[in-house]
């Protein structure tokens, strides 16, 4: 493996560090609703439950 | 010193991914799915209700009766029952995703998207509430 210079590590680090940030303190509006669709179509039982599990586009 | 910084390289760029890998959110925990399966055996009852206009979408992602007119008096108690029972799972589960996710304050923001999905993803014929009241999808 090459080495890492301490550059890559510090913006890794700082990737690590705004990436903690972010998802700890803003709501995640698109995984919301996402998971809102998710949890509307199997109540309301819009589509087969299997299409509406993973990856399926919003639209 | 090299083998320090190959380290904090490697931790950091693992826990960078899994930050930005958490691009869903946790719905699948006993007490979201206990109410789901609630609100889907109550959806039987409220979807003649919501094409009768009896039932209509608020806006801040609970249900009202919209039309009282339009079910007969004997049932006017069991509707009033419905509805109520429904607003309770709804907000429970609005406080279920917020709490599984660890934020519950969290809740208000998953009631507004919610609130706006369930009228995106409404039939034609369904009252739905709109920023100028109701209004007839």
């Amino acid at each position: 493996m090459k080495p890492v210079s301490n550059w890559a590590a510090v913006t890794a680090f700082s990737l690590a560090i705004a990436g903690c940030v972010t998802i700890n303190i803003y709501f995640p509006a698109a995984a919301a609703e996402k998971a809102a669709d998710r949890i509307i179509d199997e109540v309301w039982q819009l589509k087969p439950e299997a299409a509406t599990k993973e990856g399926a586009p919003s639209r | 010193m090299k083998s320090v910084w190959k380290a904090v390289f490697v931790v950091s760029l693992l826990s960078a991914t899994l930050a930005t890998a958490q691009g869903n959110l946790e719905v699948d925990t006993p007490a979201i799915s206990a109410i789901k399966s609630s609100m889907s055996q109550r959806h039987a009852q409220l979807a003649p209700l919501y094409a009768s206009g009896a039932v209509g979408l608020k806006s801040d992602g609970s249900l009202a009766v919209h039309d009282a007119n339009a079910v007969p008096l004997a049932q006017r108690g069991k509707l009033n029952a419905l509805v109520a029972a429904e607003n309770n799972d709804r907000a429970a589960l609005y406080r279920e995703i917020a709490t599984a996710n660890g934020h519950p304050e969290w809740a208000g923001d998953i009631r507004n998207t919610f609130a706006q999905r369930w009228i995106d993803k409404a039939p034609g014929g369904w009252w739905v509430e709109g920023s100028r009241g109701w209004a007839r999808k």
